[in-house]
């Protein structure tokens, strides 16, 4: 009897831990972060108080999948800043197991393109986790809610990420859209070819 | 030549056709040789998700290992000889092993093709090459994200799918409970 309560137990303990382990789903509620951009200073989301929302990008300077994203995703954040929708890019990838992604490198990819948004890093990849992010790029869309941040969108810029003029569907710019209505985007989850994300073993 | 034609009666249209037919053939020719050089050199077919799906249902009696890779992705690059050696280890036992690479096609010849010579890949290698994955993703697993490494392994009676890296150990510990 007391072995089966035990059992009964630890069941519930991993799943809940499983389910911790996945991340937001849509309409969670996220927590802020603190974290050190490419200019030195860090940054948090409420260092913009005015911002309705924030597009989070998973991101790194290594993988051939954000390299094919990075001009769309200078273009997202010219297009939806100055409609209260910034992007910031974070880099959660282990800097010692990809030194391709290491802070030196992102200031240099960051100065190179001449990102017009904050490229973080995850230094302790604690952010990761918990937004359940498993790829670069993977993409968090966040509208406010009164006080908090919550997930609207998660998963990729568009349908095409070959071919920025082959895209039939913009994914992000649509559930954008739909937040602006005050709809729920449709489809609200997409998935697409990624890098993983890089951890020390 | 054109007045040669001419004062054999033969009319101005035969001519033109002839031009025509010259230079059609003159494409023929090229395109049947680019065929064949690109079937002789190329050890790498290019499919899109249609055309691959079929490797996603086979009903034979044969374990399938279906890994998705790619050449710029290190964790896959590491996994790739123990996926090899479960190829050596059990191909006579009916284990099918297939590479489906997500590289680029415009890399092909200058990277995809070297990279599996250089690193004497047995096992089946394609390319799929379809852009719009949010549409296949979800075909292949309902569990894949998108991320890379990732493989699924199925016969008639089982189907897993794994988002994550595999050592050969892992690997023989999921495939000979199958074999019987």
């Amino acid at each position: 009897m007391k072995m089966k309560k035990l059992g009964i137990l630890l069941s519930m303990m991993l799943f809940t831990m499983a389910t911790m382990a996945q991340g937001y789903e849509i309409g969670d509620k996220v927590k802020d972060f603190r974290l050190k951009n490419v200019d030195g200073s860090y940054v948090s989301m409420a260092d913009f108080p005015d911002a309705k929302g924030f597009i989070i990008i998973f991101s790194c300077n290594h993988c051939p999948y954000v390299v094919a994203y990075e001009d769309r995703m200078i273009e997202l954040h010219n297009e939806f800043a100055p409609q209260g929708f910034p992007v910031i890019a974070i880099n959660p990838n282990d800097t010692i197991a990809e030194p391709r992604d290491s802070f030196t490198n992102m200031k240099i990819r960051a100065k190179e393109k001449g990102f017009p948004f904050p490229y973080v890093i995850d230094a302790d990849q604690s952010v990761y986790p918990r937004f359940g992010a498993t790829r670069t790029p993977h993409i968090f869309l966040l509208k406010r809610d009164g006080a908090d941040l919550r997930v609207a969108y998660i998963g990729s810029i568009d349908d095409n990420f070959r071919d920025a003029s082959a895209v039939e569907e913009r994914f992000l710019a649509n559930a954008i859209h739909a937040v602006q209505r005050g709809e729920t985007p449709d489809p609200a989850v997409t998935r697409a070819i990624g890098c993983t994300i890089k951890t020390r073993n | 030549m054109h007045d040669y034609f001419l004062y054999l009666h033969i009319p101005k249209e035969f001519f033109m056709m002839k031009k025509k037919i010259v230079i059609l053939s003159f494409f023929a020719v090229l395109f049947i040789s680019h065929v064949v050089y690109a079937s002789k050199s190329d050890h790498l077919t290019v499919y899109n998700f249609e055309e691959f799906e079929h490797w996603l249902y086979k009903e034979t009696d044969s374990i399938y290992v279906i890994n998705f890779w790619a050449t710029w992705c290190a964790p896959c690059v590491k996994e790739i000889p123990d996926f090899e050696k479960l190829y050596e280890k059990y191909k006579t036992d009916k284990v099918k092993v297939l590479f489906v690479s997500l590289d680029f096609p415009a890399q092909i010849e200058n990277r995809v093709i070297p990279f599996i010579e250089r690193m004497n890949m047995q096992a089946q290698v394609i390319l799929l090459d379809d852009p719009r994955s949010n549409r296949w993703i979800p075909k292949v697993s309902d569990k894949w994200t998108g991320a890379i490494p990732a493989t699924l392994v199925y016969n008639k009676e089982f189907r897993q799918f794994y988002e994550r890296e595999f050592k050969f150990e892992e690997l023989e510990e999921i495939i000979v409970p199958l074999l019987n």
